[in-house]
């Protein structure tokens, strides 16, 4: 695998039962790149994505992300990625703060690193006032941004976002992004989900599933030459419609 | 260890944040000790008692007087005939009839030995065995040489009385016996149980539920850190609630503690491990909390039932005495009552402990095998 190849997929596979989630897919993922992984509503993305973060068995194929084998070094695996996913799942009852901490110390960070980062945090999001507030008190927004923050707490080198602006405003939703492309710029690896068209045209290359097989990756720029249209809604319209 | 002390952590800051958590681990099982304690009770009081004299002697007036002084024997009735006390019987007026014959005096006057008949109605049997002793104790004190020859009783649906002989030549009663004393470190050991087991079983589950499962099993957290770090609070909350109950124990129903309170502990300590372990394996295989209630609610009636607290094992059948064998809660009713009201050291409950130990390795194993971060 080359140095700068993050994510390597061949053939992943999964079924369940008679039913097959994911048809053999196969795809790289470079260092820095912002991969956007799209498909509509049961076309297998978060399936996939479970394979990959190492808490799925893949049935069939492989899939080696920062440079470790899901199938058999799955632990590894997780040392090196953040996940967030299209649930909120930080803990309600606890602060922003205890978040932080508990968190930090499961990924192995000392408490000096913990506090550290906590400050760094909530610096960056503003939230110094809300430390020490329960996150069940902060508006989805601020906790999906959190939740980000929180994914990237041990420096991952790759980090998954499962529809991480479902249901957020649009003034949130271009902050995340901004939040989202300084994490690129200094080099981590951003797979992310949607199932807003403008966003995917952030992303630097895009896949598209159908019925869990990949039926197009390119850059935006690229599908939307390849499609004839002009926008990635008529990209993602035109693969949809060509299927039923 | 460091990464097990950030999980505890967060556990009991929910624990204690949680605002219907509190009166559930501190306020009702000392209530619900306080009252089953009283309310479980197997002493008979009040026996409705009726005669049916034919001798009408000096001696046979006595010895109904003398029935009538005891205090457990709250209504005393006189028949003419037998068949008025029997019908009264079959109306559920009277428990037990005692019928002095003809001739008692004389009898005991010239024979120097007589006997009468009692009757009693069986149809809740521990109930008459016990009746039984309590008159055969009164006639027994009046005169050594009265027999009494019993007649237990019962009516079926169609009320037609069934008679049975039972020859009971020698019931151990004593009467001095505190119920309390036995039912008490019992009750304590069922909520104990069922306490720490609802718990174990629906956090985990509820963190399935929340979704913060999956962020969890994303992290390079290992199976036992997360396991360990999970139970250790409930391990000390059922230490703490045993502590507060035993002390409930000692200083409201001034139950005995016989045996050293370490022995108590060390077994507490091992038996909680084996229900925080059942506990983790019901959430393992549930994905509601409702779910994991339902399973822990059927282990645990069957574990109470099965626990020779209410009903004594040996009175069993055999098959249902070998299910007992894997019955928790059995172990510890027996143990805390070896311990606490025979005062039995650490070489006599030795086998209990053997049996815990290997419980409490058995189910965590099969617990944190089947714990998937992986599935």
């Amino acid at each position: 695998m080359p140095q700068n190849t993050m994510i390597k997929v061949e053939n992943l596979t999964k079924t369940f039962g008679n039913f097959t989630a994911v048809k053999g897919i196969s795809f790289d993922v470079k260092k820095g790149e912002i991969f956007g992984f799209l498909g509509a509503n049961g076309a297998g993305k978060t399936t996939a994505i479970k394979m990959l973060i190492g808490i799925s068995k893949p049935t069939r194929g492989t899939a080696v992300v920062a440079g470790f084998d899901v199938q058999t070094d799955s632990e590894k695996v997780k040392r090196n990625i953040g996940y967030m996913s299209q649930k909120f799942s930080m803990y309600d009852d606890l602060t922003i703060r205890e978040n932080i901490v508990f968190f930090g110390g499961i990924y192995g960070l000392s408490r000096q690193e913990i506090k550290q980062k906590t400050e760094q945090l909530v610096q960056e999001l503003e939230l110094e006032n809300y430390i020490d507030q329960l996150v069940i008190s902060l508006p989805l927004g601020w906790k999906q941004k959190l939740a980000f923050s929180v994914a990237m707490l041990h420096e991952p080198q790759i980090v998954f976002l499962d529809e991480p602006t479902g249901g957020v405003d649009p003034i949130t939703r271009r902050q995340f992004w901004e939040m989202i492309y300084a994490k690129a710029h200094t080099g981590t690896t951003i797979f992310v989900t949607t199932h807003y068209m403008d966003e995917a045209e952030y992303c630097d290359r895009v896949s598209i599933m159908v019925d869990g097989s990949i039926e197009a990756l390119d850059s935006p720029k690229g599908l939307k030459e390849i499609y004839g249209v002009n926008s990635m809604n008529d990209v993602f319209l035109k693969l949809a419609r060509n299927i039923e | 260890m460091k990464i097990i002390l950030f999980i505890i952590q967060k556990e009991f800051k929910q624990i204690f944040r949680n605002k219907a958590m509190l009166p559930l681990l501190f306020v009702m099982p000392f209530m619900q000790l306080l009252i089953l304690s009283n309310a479980a009770s197997f002493e008979i009081k009040n026996i409705k008692i009726g005669f049916v004299n034919h001798d009408n002697s000096q001696t046979s007036y006595k010895l109904i007087s003398k029935f009538q002084s005891v205090s457990i024997f709250s209504l005393s009735e006189n028949f003419s005939t037998i068949k008025d006390a029997e019908a009264s019987m079959e109306q559920g007026k009277v428990d037990v009839i005692v019928e002095i014959p003809n001739h008692l005096e004389k009898k005991l006057l010239n024979d120097n030995q007589t006997s009468l008949s009692v009757i009693i109605n069986a149809i809740d049997g521990a109930a008459a065995g016990i009746e039984n002793v309590y008159v055969t104790q009164v006639i027994k004190d009046f005169n050594q040489s009265i027999k009494s020859e019993l007649v237990m009783t019962s009516f079926d649906s169609e009320n037609k009385p069934y008679f049975n002989v039972i020859a009971i030549p020698s019931f151990w009663y004593n009467n001095t016996l505190n119920y309390k004393t036995y039912m008490v470190p019992g009750i304590l050991v069922l909520l104990v149980t069922m306490l720490t087991l609802f718990l174990s079983g629906m956090n985990i589950v509820r963190e399935k539920e929340i979704g913060t499962l999956e962020q969890i099993n994303v992290t390079p957290i290992k199976k036992h850190q997360f396991i360990v770090g999970k139970l250790f609070p409930f391990w000390v909350i059922g230490l703490l609630v045993l502590t507060i109950g035993l002390l409930i124990a000692k200083i409201v129903f001034s139950i005995p503690i016989l045996g050293n309170v370490f022995i108590i502990y060390g077994f507490a300590a091992l038996y909680l491990m084996v229900i925080l372990g059942i506990g983790l394996f019901i959430s393992n295989f549930t994905e509601t909390q409702q779910q994991s209630m339902f399973i822990s609610w059927f282990f645990m009636v069957v574990f109470i039932l099965m626990s020779g607290l209410f009903t004594p094992i040996e009175s069993m059948p055999v098959w249902a005495q070998r299910i007992t064998y894997i019955n928790p809660i059995r172990y510890f009713v027996e143990f805390t009552r070896m311990v606490m009201l025979k005062g039995s050291d650490f070489y006599e409950v030795r086998i209990h402990f053997m049996i815990i130990l290997a419980y409490a390795i058995l189910v965590n194993f099969l617990a944190i095998w089947s714990y998937k971060k992986v599935n």
